[in-house]
């Protein structure tokens, strides 16, 4: 019998593998499901609900639903009735938009891809020029859209679907940011009247809710206007959506403001710099990096809340789907209108919400603990 | 002096001096203001008057002449618009209150489930509370109340509660109950449960800040509110009489029902809200210092002592705030109730009044100034709460 007996030297040895009860699929299993006694009853109660709910939710939406079909009745009886989505389609993402100048709106929205390329992402090649075809885009697209100027005009009663719900995101985020500023700035202000002015303005439009200055929109503006204008409902809802958004903005900004010590400012004076040009380069800078999650929250907010608008007669997604909950083609329909919508926002909020994520990393220069 | 900012024009001067322009510019910001105010109220006052119309509030007290399908006071179609007004503010509250009171138990729930170590409640949580923030709480409410009045069955094939409850497409039927004089007594006995577990728990906290010794306080406050009165209920014999719903023909009679605008309603704030309330909970659970848990258990106090007397006192503080600012939200978004027609302040005097009327300047002022009060004492209160919790830092 001989042993073999290897020898190394001190600090050759080779990394032995870990014990074999610490990895694979089994210890990750228990490890994370089943781990104690609570643990395991928790986990198999998780199970016993996703059994109830799940299967009979993916047959009705998946493996019974029907996705061809010209009215109700071709639709499977136990499934979701997809088909309408075919049927609605351009309804859903251009409104009443007239067919023949679809154009105008397929390509106000690639042109807003670009501009929103050059905003968010900054590796993008000749950003400064991108950047000013950018501050330019506002005009471009609602000259696309509602025409004048050699384009046809199209009135904005014919606005509809996920096209007003961009339009009026878009006007919103780009509207009360620039809004939002002035508030909170006025807000923090040592000028007792602009201050008292702007935490008026704040705190009334924070403890109203925004269908009632959707209606004062719609039913009373008019009267507040010099007698004889006439101004556009669209218009108009998207100046009370962008100053309700701007109150929100105003505090989300104002924490990031309360967050620096008062030292960056009184460093900015002490090196001549006057009031403006303080805020620009100095605090600004560093107040709007702090407030980036409550700012991207508030887009969302926004956005979200642009389903309002049907209260007062516009047909955004949301609005089309209940319209056409009622189409007798299409009876009973409300589950699966309202999920596909539901769909939609979702891809765009939880994408705003990641790109707020990346973003917050990337701008955490040195701060992290 | 040579420098550029002693000019001799006294108006460049004054402009140079920081006190001076602070006041300049404040005078032109008021100037601009009031202009602004007298110029739009100028507006309103000529355009009222253009077509004959005028500020005046009497018309709350003319004939409603509409229904309210739910109604927690006395209503009819012949009560005034200010009465139909309270029974929107009513209904208002109802909903409002429900759903703040759910929201927070089942946010609470999520936040804690975020923090779980088991793997799959934490998942759950995760996409429940993605899918419910990403989606707009209009559409919750519009899904919840397809979902109900399409998928639940007529009043003939209700869900069937032990004869007593019945869940069917209208709603949510359940018997009413009928209070008898006897009843007072119960009362009684339940109000003075109330004030001697408020006595109890304060004399307990002293005895113990003084010796140490602890009362079983959570055991007697239960036997004296709900125990004690209802042995005292039994021994009088029932003295409620209930009022059970029956199906007769279509629909059911009798007993009291939770109309389905109001379930989906109260349900679609709760769990929208609930989902945000999760993640505000999980983030103050979070912000405690794990030093502060590990402090606790080296002192040998058990772990439902830890939460309850170290991480919750301090997380509460992180929570608070921002808990205020999501009930503050819920009850502005009860206003939503429009879509699916549950009868709230915007609907009723918001609504239908102001189209019978045609008073939008006076029904808007007081939406706004209802939804403004609303807003003042929710926060007030969750201040006053707030204050309460600081008082544990030292």
């Amino acid at each position: 019998m001989t042993m073999t007996k290897q020898t190394y030297a001190p600090g050759t040895h080779p990394s032995l593998p870990p014990p074999k009860n610490t990895i694979g699929f089994t210890f990750w299993l228990k490890e994370n499901l089943f781990s104690s006694a609570t643990n395991s009853i928790v986990t198999l109660v998780s199970i016993y609900l996703l059994y109830l709910a799940l299967p009979s939710a993916i047959n009705w939406l998946f493996i019974d639903a029907t996705y061809v079909g010209t009215t109700r009745k071709d639709c499977a009886p136990d499934g979701a009735c997809l088909a309408f989505i075919g049927e609605r389609f351009n309804l859903f993402v251009y409104g009443f938009y007239p067919a023949e100048l679809r154009w105008r709106v397929n390509l106000a929205t690639i042109l807003l891809a670009v501009a929103g390329a050059a905003v968010l992402w900054d590796k993008i090649p000749a950003r400064k020029h991108m950047l000013k075809f950018a501050l330019a885009y506002p005009f471009i697209g609602a000259w696309l859209l509602s025409g004048g100027l050699g384009l046809e005009p199209v009135g904005t009663h014919l606005f509809g679907g996920l096209m007003l719900t961009l339009t009026i995101g878009v006007t919103g985020i780009v509207g009360s940011l620039p809004l939002g500023i002035l508030l909170a700035l006025g807000r923090q202000s040592n000028l007792p009247i602009i201050k008292y002015f702007c935490i008026g303005f704040i705190e009334f439009i924070r403890g109203v809710p925004l269908i009632t200055l959707l209606f004062v929109a719609s039913t009373m503006l008019s009267y507040f206007l010099p007698p004889g204008t006439t101004f556009d409902l669209l218009m108009r809802v998207l100046i009370m959506v962008t100053l309700f958004a701007s109150a929100y903005m105003a505090e989300v900004i104002r924490g990031g403001l309360q967050a620096l010590p008062k030292g960056q400012l009184e460093a900015a004076e002490s090196l001549g710099l006057n009031y403006p040009q303080a805020m620009r380069f100095i605090i600004l800078p560093q107040a709007l990096k702090i407030s980036i999650p409550g700012i991207v929250n508030t887009f969302i907010g926004l956005y979200k809340d642009s389903t309002l608008v049907i209260v007062i007669g516009l047909l955004d997604p949301l609005g089309i789907g209940r319209a056409s909950v009622a189409d007798s083609d299409w009876l009973g329909l409300s589950t699966e209108v309202y999920l596909f919508v539901a769909v939609f926002f979702f891809i765009s909020c939880f994408g705003m919400a990641r790109y707020s994520l990346y973003l917050e990393n990337k701008l955490n220069t040195g701060h992290k603990r | 002096m040579s420098t550029p900012t002693s000019s001799t024009n006294p108006l460049l001067r004054a402009w140079y001096d920081k006190e001076t322009r602070s006041v300049i510019v404040q005078i032109i910001a008021a100037a601009l203001i009031i202009s602004f105010f007298a110029y739009i109220i100028n507006n309103a006052v000529v355009n009222l008057s253009n077509i004959g119309k005028d500020i005046n509030f009497g018309f709350l007290w003319d004939n409603a002449s509409y229904d309210i399908n739910q109604h927690l006071i006395e209503y009819s179609s012949t009560s005034s618009h200010f009465r139909a007004m309270i029974v929107g503010l009513i209904n208002t509250l109802l909903v409002a209150v429900a759903g703040i009171v759910l929201a927070t138990i089942l946010g609470f729930l999520l936040g804690v489930m975020r923090l779980s170590n088991n793997w799959l409640t934490q998942k759950i949580a995760y996409v429940y509370i993605e899918y419910i923030r990403n989606v707009p709480v209009l559409l919750h409410i519009l899904l919840l109340h397809g979902l109900i009045v399409s998928s639940l069955p007529r009043p003939k094939g209700s869900y069937n509660f032990g004869d007593t409850f019945f869940l069917n497409n209208r709603g949510f039927q359940m018997p009413s109950p009928d209070f008898q004089s006897l009843f007072l007594i119960v009362g009684a006995f339940i109000v003075g449960g109330i004030t001697f577990a408020w006595w109890f728990s304060r004399h307990a906290q002293k005895v113990q800040d003084e010796t140490g010794k602890a009362y079983p306080v959570a055991i007697i406050n239960i036997a004296a509110i709900v125990l004690l009165p209802l042995a005292v209920y039994f021994v009088l014999g029932s003295p409620i009489e209930w009022d059970v719903p029956a199906l007769k023909g279509f629909n059911f009679k009798g007993g009291m029902v939770v109309r389905p605008e109001f379930i989906a309603l109260w349900l679609a704030l709760s769990f929208y809200t609930a989902a945000f309330i999760g993640e505000i909970v999980r983030a103050g659970i979070v912000a405690i210092d794990h030093g502060q848990t590990e402090a606790a258990q080296a002192l040998g106090i058990s772990n439902s002592r830890v939460l309850k007397l170290v991480v919750i006192p301090q997380a509460l503080r992180v929570i608070i705030p921002p808990l205020t600012s999501q009930y503050l939200n819920l009850a502005k978004n009860s206003s939503l109730a429009l879509a699916i027609g549950y009868m709230d302040i915007v609907a009723t005097i918001g609504g239908i009044s102001l189209n019978q009327t045609g008073r939008e300047m006076e029904c808007m002022l007081i939406v706004m100034a209802i939804y403004l009060a609303i807003s003042l004492i929710i926060s007030s209160g969750m201040n006053w709460y707030n204050n309460r919790m600081q008082l544990v830092e030292r």
